[in-house]
């Protein structure tokens, strides 16, 4: 048998071409599949169970989706709803397809999958040792479960298929891994697993696979020996050196994938160009593993975070910025202590040089003549209201101390007004941990709608 | 002068999830690749990004001219001690490196 996959794009949010999936749907597909979402832009997301990309542009590249799902008459998958794929973000998808269907006139059977799972519950998994930790080990007890804001596992093929198996038009996944989406048809339909999950790899970031990475839509064919990639923007060319180069992407091991139930071995996978656009790959493996896990995320607030930023122009300031800050941060921290009766262990004043070494910190080994400096002070504290009263006090020792004591009271640029800006609660990523389940579907819950 | 950005076809570096930096120097041609699969060593890249070398993976791809190195972040991604959240700007310590002052050290040690 033959599965044909369409992976618009890498991620939605992010844009495609809308004449490549118009080509791609004329390959007849068997399943549109993307992604939505991704631990990229940081912890905030999952945090605060919020998407980083605009409604505007989810809808509008999701109504082409659902014009172009109707067209073919196949069903449609997102997985990893709004960036973080908790549950309020499939319930966010939810009111964007319902629109939708209204504006569009269609009339849909719609299946959402949540992902999310509750930390009494994973707190009670530790205790019964069904919580294994991956590497690098990060510490969790059940007093650091209990405060964690949001946890999501992370759904494989075995969950996207059950919500399929609704016969459901058009799929709305919470977290799942990247590949989940695009490898679940293939697997239903009994295509070798290793071509499965390897094809799903390659084309889950969308053309980045290709030689013309932002045109985005990407054809996948697997087969009973193999799969084909190929890009549909007339622009793009999928390579073999383009196509096995994107195991090496976002991936610690270019070699091992690993999903819930096993994982995906390509050390004896094989590259050959069909035609010049076009690319197939054999010999990936599937090795099945002897339990079902499911990878969790977590993120908590730990805090909350004002930031003040002004610029060094002054010669004598920018060559001696380092020293400045360093003078600087004692004479704050004894203000601090003497007006605010706050000693060092009750907030954080953070002073990243930009111009010297923002980026890199310690790791910096380039001595540079910058022209100016910018001081960005980053201010955190357990409260909103200290963080804000700490950038408020700080607000006039960064605008005017002087390097020596006997100096003319200088004044920075200040860019702005007010110099601090309030970023609310700061957030961390604080589970590295798979869930050991004895039915895939455990802790994933699925409801079928009718649009 | 030996910088490996200007001997190699490209360097860059990613997160890889939330925990690791993965960073993949293309050397464009086996004989490039030859040269720096000895000059690149684990304990170099350890060193330049201070991490234990016995947390850092190395992989040698010489079907794609490629060296890969993996290794933990000193700081969790999106933490409050964070400078890079994507760890794209981490490769420019790799690119910048002067293969010749370290070999030249090398050769004092």
């Amino acid at each position: 048998m033959t599965t044909r996959v369409l992976v618009p794009s890498g991620v939605l949010g992010l844009g495609f071409d809308s004449a490549a999936l118009a080509a791609g749907v004329a390959t007849h597909p068997d399943i549109i599949a993307i992604d939505g979402g991704s631990t990229d832009s940081g912890p905030f997301y999952l945090g605060t169970g919020t998407s980083k990309y605009s409604r505007a542009a989810c809808k509008a590249e999701w109504k082409q989706l659902m014009q172009a799902r109707e067209q073919a008459q196949i069903p449609l998958v997102i997985t990893s709803c709004g960036t973080c794929g908790t549950d309020s973000m499939v319930d966010w998808m939810l009111d964007i397809t319902r629109e939708l269907a209204v504006e569009l006139s269609q009339s849909l059977t719609v299946a959402t999958l949540y992902s999310e799972v509750a930390p009494g519950f994973v707190k009670q998994q530790l205790v019964n040792k069904k919580i294994q930790p991956l590497a690098p080990e990060i510490h969790i007890d059940e007093a650091s479960i209990e405060s964690i804001d949001h946890i999501v596992a992370l759904a494989g093929a075995e969950q996207i298929n059950a919500a399929l198996a609704t016969g459901a038009d058009i799929v709305l996944a919470g977290r799942a891994t990247d590949t989940a989406g695009i490898s679940a048809m293939p697997l239903a339909r009994g295509e070798p697993q290793g071509a499965a999950w390897h094809g799903a790899k390659i084309a889950e970031c969308g053309a980045l696979c290709s030689t013309n990475p932002t045109s985005g839509v990407i054809a996948l064919e697997v087969d009973e020996t193999g799969f084909c990639v190929w890009p549909l923007a007339e622009s793009a060319m999928c390579t073999p050196h383009s196509v096995s180069a994107h195991m090496l992407y976002e991936n610690a091991d270019p070699h091992t994938l690993y999903e819930p139930g096993g994982a995906l071995d390509v050390h004896d996978a094989r590259y050959s160009a069909i035609d010049e656009r076009r690319v197939r790959v054999t010999g990936s493996l599937w090795i099945a593993s002897d339990q079902y896990t499911v990878k969790l995320e977590g993120a908590r607030a730990v805090g909350y975070q004002s930031t003040l930023m002004a610029i060094l122009r002054d010669a004598h300031y920018v060559t001696n910025a380092k020293v400045w800050v360093k003078r600087l941060t004692a004479f704050l921290e004894n203000e601090i202590s003497t007006r605010m009766g706050l000693e060092k262990g009750d907030y954080d004043v953070e002073f990243r040089l930009i111009g010297i070494d923002a980026t890199l910190g310690e790791l910096e080994v380039k001595v540079s003549n910058p022209s100016e400096v910018g001081v960005l002070v980053l201010v955190s504290a357990q409260s909103e209201e200290l963080a804000d009263e700490l950038a408020k006090l700080i607000n006039p020792f960064l605008l005017h101390y002087p390097l020596k004591d006997n100096e003319e009271l200088p004044t920075f640029a200040f860019p702005y007004s007010p110099a601090q800006t309030n970023r609310g609660a700061i957030y961390e990523f604080c589970l590295n941990h798979v869930l050991v389940l004895g039915d895939p579907m455990d802790v994933f819950r699925l409801e079928v709608h009718q649009l | 002068m030996m910088k490996v950005g200007e001997q190699v076809k490209k360097i860059r570096s990613k997160n890889a999830g939330p925990f690791w930096i993965t960073v993949d120097v293309f050397c464009g041609d086996d004989e490039t690749y030859q040269k720096m699969n000895t000059l690149l060593s684990s304990n170099m890249i350890a060193e330049l990004y201070r991490v234990p070398v016995e947390t850092l993976k190395r992989f040698a791809i010489p079907g794609l001219s490629v060296l890969k190195f993996s290794f933990p972040r000193s700081v969790v991604q999106g933490g409050r001690f964070d400078r890079d959240m994507h760890g794209a700007q981490m490769s420019v310590l790799l690119a910048e490196l002067d293969l010749a002052l370290e070999t030249d050290e090398n050769k004092q040690a």
